[in-house]
């Protein structure tokens, strides 16, 4: 296997995009990541997009977006695992250049979700669970994290207050993150008081529905190093998979899909978790960052929450989680997700994030998890001078 | 529109709540599967779950979707049977404010939507306190 580095990335603003089209979107954030690497051509492209044919009535993503790149003929593919449908394209483009069979890669992730109402949105993200067991009594994503909410503050004590300090440690990143949606500093009251979803969660523990792309540019650390950048280097991947059906599980508040993939991708970095100086994780819903937390290994189970509340997850915290604002504030265009996890590290270990800059970070994590952790991807990085 | 084969092929899961019992490990497995995730054998036998649990976990959905939307609030659970199977269930004939982790419900047959997608009166389980 080849070293791999990610030697350019693009990120559009992110919001309701109501006069963009999903090809305009993802062209706008390839083109950004294609000159900033200085590349002018890829060898393949990967697609993370989790349902382009629900949200905008349009298949066969792949080959109509190399096309408007104006990359036609590359080979280009499709990739769908819900929410981490950006992570599993991430890791596909990376096994292609470290298998040598591409040089330059170029790995997207989009999704346009404004263009069918709440209604619709709701249905689509919905068909991330099992839709005759779970679904049909009535689940939705809201309610099914709500479930596993309620068991960790069963089991562990877990408080409202605790749960909501994970959003609002998140829109204090975002609100210094000029491509995020929600730009707004919040606090505990305005989480606890903001209207039901499923109970206890409530609206401003739920990430929001999106519009936005990200795309990233992979080539071999030999290539690279010509290109004169600081490199940043990928260490660890690691993959897994879980129920996707929620009443299977044996404990709600566990994540294995997040344990196993972590594990996986440690090994192969030869690092444990207190190596890890930063990370950018699913909080698709406040709860979700309290278990994926614990699930990495950087708190032991049932202290994450605790730990949130304390500070010790923010910006100057000893473990910063979501510098970028996390799905909660910058958005969670679901198929980009785990693409713009990617994003906010390269320009975090390149020295480039402005006012919301991880002092002395060489070694981040991305994990990204499809439905309630069906499906994980986990990626570590590191920069090399 | 789906079709109604995609309605009435769930409707012995549905309607009897019939589970696969692995012959070779005894694992109950609802809904059942081809394969046991434990052992990996692939003989069953039907068996019908008892109708008696309680609430391991439960929230109370204010938000619902399409087909829903006219029934919020309503509690949705997990449910864990006394055989360890475990399966999703609304909660309902209960006041909103009494549920609680632990307590025993039983399982019903009732109507869950006014037409589903296939423009089928759906049916199924849901749970009342026991």
């Amino acid at each position: 296997m080849r070293d791999v580095a990610v030697i350019g990335v693009g990120m559009n603003k992110w919001g309701e995009l109501w006069e963009k089209s999903i090809r305009t979107i993802f062209v706008e954030s390839a083109l950004e990541a294609l000159d900033s690497a200085g590349v002018d051509h890829i060898d393949s492209m990967f697609i993370g997009c989790m349902s382009s044919g629900l949200f905008t009535d349009q298949e066969h993503l792949a080959s109509l977006l190399s096309d408007y790149l104006g990359m036609n003929p590359v080979g280009a593919t499709r990739v769908e695992s819900a929410c981490s449908s950006g992570g599993a394209a991430f890791r596909l483009g990376y096994i292609e250049v470290a298998a040598g069979v591409s040089d330059i890669v170029l790995v997207g992730g989009v999704e346009k979700m404004t263009d069918v109402d709440g209604g619709g949105a709701t249905f689509a993200l919905g068909t991330a669970a099992d839709a005759e067991y779970e679904s049909y009594h009535g689940a939705t994503f809201p309610g099914l994290y709500a479930l596993i909410a309620r068991a960790h503050m069963e089991r562990y004590g877990t408080t409202r207050e605790q749960l909501a300090s994970v959003a609002v440690k998140n829109h204090a990143n975002g609100f210094l993150n000029p491509r995020a949606q929600f730009r707004s500093k919040i606090t505990v009251d305005q989480v606890l008081n903001s209207s039901e979803v499923a109970d206890p969660l409530r609206l401003l523990d739920c990430s929001p529905i999106t519009d936005g792309a990200a795309a990233v540019i992979l080539a071999p650390v030999e290539m690279a190093k010509k290109l004169g950048q600081p490199i940043i280097k990928i260490l660890g991947s690691g993959q897994a998979t879980d129920t996707i059906g929620l009443s299977s599980r044996a404990d709600l508040t566990y994540l294995k899909a997040t344990e196993v993939a972590a594990e996986k991708a440690y090994k192969q970095a030869g690092i444990g978790p207190n190596d890890i100086d930063f990370a950018e994780v699913h909080d698709c819903f406040t709860i979700a960052e309290i278990c994926v937390t614990e699930a990495l290994g950087f708190f032991e189970k049932g202290q994450a929450a605790k730990a949130a509340e304390a500070g010790v997850t923010a910006r100057d915290g000893s473990k910063p989680i979501n510098p970028s604002g996390g799905l909660k504030s910058k958005g969670h265009p679901v198929g980009a997700t785990g693409v713009a996890q990617i994003v906010e590290i390269v320009e975090q270990l390149r020295g480039e994030s402005g006012d919301r800059q991880i002092k002395n970070a060489r070694r981040a994590l991305a994990q990204n998890m499809g439905g309630t952790g069906g499906s994980t991807l986990v990626h570590i990085l590191e920069v090399i001078s | 529109m789906n079709t109604s084969a995609r309605y009435w092929r769930e409707i012995p899961q549905r309607y009897r709540l019939e589970a696969g019992k692995c012959r070779k490990c005894g694992k109950i497995l609802y809904p059942p599967r081809l394969v046991c995730p434990d052992c990996k054998g692939r003989d069953f036998e039907t068996v019908i779950l008892p109708d008696e649990g309680k609430v391991v976990s439960y929230t109370i959905i204010a938000v619902g979707p399409t087909g829903f939307t006219d029934e919020t609030p309503y509690a949705l659970g997990i449910i864990e049977l006394p055989n360890g199977v475990r399966l999703m269930s609304q909660i309902v004939d209960v006041d909103l404010d009494k549920l609680s982790v632990g307590m025993p419900v039983r399982l019903e047959f009732r109507r869950l939507q006014e037409a589903g997608k296939s423009g089928i009166l759906q049916y199924g389980h849901k749970c009342v306190p026991a």
